[in-house]
């Protein structure tokens, strides 16, 4: 029986057609043998001491935009929510939540783009599950992955709440450029921008840092709420205060620009290639500059220090040299008018 | 030119402060837009200016000042079979005795999202059987863009497409501010975006008949110190007179195109700003000869009526310049940018978020 252009409802019932469904399109698209299965659980041993596991499901629209897709995000996130506890990503589980009527070349390409992903983090994709619900039901296609990474000897406790006044706040690059992609994609807004999302794995340049500064203490990815929100995570639960310098804070000039015409502040935007480094003092400089040597971090900058002023909130000196809150995210971001 | 990192120059900020101290006296100046008021939030422009220096704030955000009864039309419409609400997406936040835009989008009312009036003629082309409302919200910086839409409308015989308008006007509307004795403004920072479209002569009554000086203002927190810089001067001077500071967008004539097109689609009428109340002149109804793309005639909306304030909300003495946000007994108590209770709470550009959100360290 041919697989057909569309998804349907017989796909997830579990008989033949998803079992057409599995060695067809997804085994082949993540570089398995059509002969082989996913296991519905598989048996580890031998991964470490220290494990790290997490778990994150993805749904983005477009589901391409410029920079990456909704398979890229789905691999990648999970690579780098291990990495952010510094630890090395391992294996990967792969949950799909397919609508009825999906086209299955649309889902080929994402299967492929999650294959090409985790080839490129080395990352094993050991067990999955499909699901198919009728349509309106989601939005095309809904991705989870579970992973689970280990962690080097050497590497302490890396956790939000281990910042500590003196420490020193790093980010690994220009912020925004994921969300004026996804929402210059997804708006189909009438000018065009060579803006793309910064959606990269981060745990090599994790790795990178943490043999420059093996004390660090914070390690976030500003994904969803932007630097505004990950930076107040880290000062309320580390009871410190957060001072960041404006100018030290890197965006690129197209983001800024359209930021600006959105009435969006780059700081609230969604990153998916980005990290933000609570490090010592004394291990800042080093941080600096083994994060500008790797590829994904050459635009790394120090954007602020911890402090014991005012806990548990962040304050940005502008470039007018006045000071005021960075508050923690509110609603939806939505664009102004005029 | 970058036309961004460069008005924002702390050095030469400096520079304008000191020459800011030198000729400091007591003023209250209000600054009619609210991109303006979100600017001077967001860079802490008040702290650096002396203590005689007020700056107030003026009704100039869109979403502020539409009644909540003319949001409720819209909601209303987008409730009725076959008719699909288009409108920006600022304005969908605005609590009402009926919930958001917002919320109607998720739930059983049929609206969306657009950046520009011109999507939702596109929309009406490609959907002949739906109805397609456009809610026109805005001063003059938007309703030339719901002319435009409006004309291609008529063009096209597109039968589909209405405009809900509830656009505004802000010249008539500063006399009313100036002439209003609780407001004591001394000088108006007037709205850059405004009058690309209207030209600075359309503020010389200010000087002219009330003698206070006009400077049409950028939205750089540069554009803002240089501005007050000039209003210091002229008060010295004591000749008062309407500025173009922002004379990168702002040309002496405005925008006679987009003029045009206005006086051609639009008639003025009397309008209820929120906080303000009736203003003659200043709202923006649809033209005789453009009748059939008005929603107003084309369906019976007149059982929406009037809504009262909120209890305790002060947005309307906030959008006259008579209280500032943290007067509000509201204010980051019950009224937050998560769950607003005034409308100047929604918007960026209104008072009190950008107070609450930018608030001082």
């Amino acid at each position: 029986m041919p697989i057909g252009k569309t998804i349907t409802l017989a796909h997830g019932a579990g008989g033949r057609a998803s079992d057409e469904l599995i060695r067809e399109i997804i085994l082949p698209a993540l570089g398995g043998d059509p002969r082989s299965c996913l296991p519905d659980s598989v048996v580890l041993s031998n991964l470490g001491e220290r494990l790290a596991f997490t778990t994150d499901s993805y749904t983005v629209s477009p589901l391409f935009f410029p920079g990456g897709n909704i398979g890229k995000l789905a691999v990648y996130g999970t690579v780098n929510d291990l990495a952010m506890s510094g630890a090395e990503p391992l294996l990967i589980s792969l949950g799909l939540i397919l609508e009825e009527g999906l086209e299955i070349d649309l889902l080929r390409r994402i299967i492929e783009e999650i294959g090409e992903a985790t080839k490129e983090t080395k990352i094993r994709v050991v067990t999955g599950d499909t699901k198919v619900v009728g349509r309106g039901a989601v939005d095309k296609i809904f991705v989870n992955t579970s992973g689970i990474g280990a962690l080097p000897a050497f590497i302490g406790r890396i956790a939000p709440n281990q910042a500590r006044p003196g420490d020193v706040a790093l980010v690994s690059g220009a912020l925004g450029d994921h969300g004026i992609a996804v929402m210059a994609a997804r708006e189909k807004l009438s000018f065009t921008s060579n803006i793309k999302s910064d959606c990269a794995p981060l745990h090599t340049l994790v790795a990178t840092l943490l043999r420059a500064a093996p004390h660090t203490r914070c390690l976030r990815d500003p994904t969803r709420g932007g630097a505004a929100a990950t930076l107040n995570e880290i000062a309320r639960a580390s009871r410190v205060g957060i001072e960041l310098d404006e100018n030290a804070i890197p965006v690129h000039r197209e983001v800024m620009g359209l930021a600006e015409l959105l009435g969006l502040d780059p700081l609230f935007l969604a990153n998916e290639g980005k990290l933000i480094a609570v490090v010592p003092e004394e291990e800042a400089e080093a941080a600096l500059a083994a994060l500008r040597e790797h590829h994904l971090g050459f635009e790394s900058n120090i954007i602020g220090k911890v402090t014991s002023d005012h806990p548990a909130s962040v304050v940005i000196k502008t470039t007018m040299r006045t000071h005021r809150v960075v508050e923690y995210p509110a609603g939806e971001l939505l664009p102004r008018i005029c | 030119m970058k036309f961004i990192s460069e008005f924002r120059e702390g050095a030469l900020g400096s520079g304008l402060v000191r020459r800011i101290e030198r000729l400091s006296r007591p003023i209250r100046i209000m600054e009619v837009c609210g991109g303006h008021t979100h600017v001077i939030c967001r860079y802490g422009i008040r702290d650096l200016l002396p203590p005689d220096i007020q700056l107030i704030h003026g009704p100039g955000c869109p979403v502020c000042v539409i009644p909540q009864h003319e949001i409720e039309k819209a909601i209303e419409l987008s409730t009725r079979p076959g008719i699909l609400l288009c409108c920006f997406g600022d304005v969908m936040r605005v609590p009402t005795r009926r919930g958001t835009l917002f919320s109607l989008a998720r739930g059983r009312g049929s609206v969306k999202m657009v950046y520009s009036p011109l999507e939702a003629i596109e929309m009406a082309a490609a959907l002949p059987d739906k109805e397609i409302v456009f809610f026109a919200i805005g001063f003059e910086t938007t309703a030339p863009s719901t002319a435009l839409a409006l004309k291609r409308a008529s063009s096209q015989g597109l039968a589909n497409f209405k405009v809900l308008s509830t656009h505004f006007i802000i010249p008539p509307a500063l006399r009313v501010l100036v002439k209003d004795s609780s407001s004591r403004i001394g000088a108006f920072i007037a709205p850059g975006h405004v009058t690309t479209i209207i030209g600075p002569d359309a503020y010389c009554f200010l000087a002219d008949e009330y003698n206070r000086p006009v400077v049409v203002t950028g939205f750089e927190p540069l554009d803002l110190l240089q501005a007050i810089m000039l209003i210091l001067q002229q008060a010295a001077e004591g000749k008062p007179r309407v500025e173009n500071q922002y004379t990168r967008a702002v040309r002496v004539q405005g925008n006679r195109r987009a003029l045009e097109a206005m006086d051609e689609v639009f008639e003025i009428r009397p309008a209820i700003w929120r906080g303000l109340g009736l203003i003659p002149g200043t709202g923006l109804g649809i033209a005789p000869a453009f009748a059939p793309w008005d929603a107003e005639k084309a369906w019976d909306l007149s059982q929406v009526e009037p809504a009262p304030e909120p209890p305790g909300c002060l947005c309307g003495d906030v959008l006259k310049g008579v209280s500032q946000p943290k007067d509000c007994s509201l204010f980051a108590v019950s009224c937050t940018p998560d769950s607003p209770v005034g409308p100047c709470m929604v918007s960026p550009e209104g008072a009190c978020a950008a107070h609450y959100r930018y608030r001082g360290a």
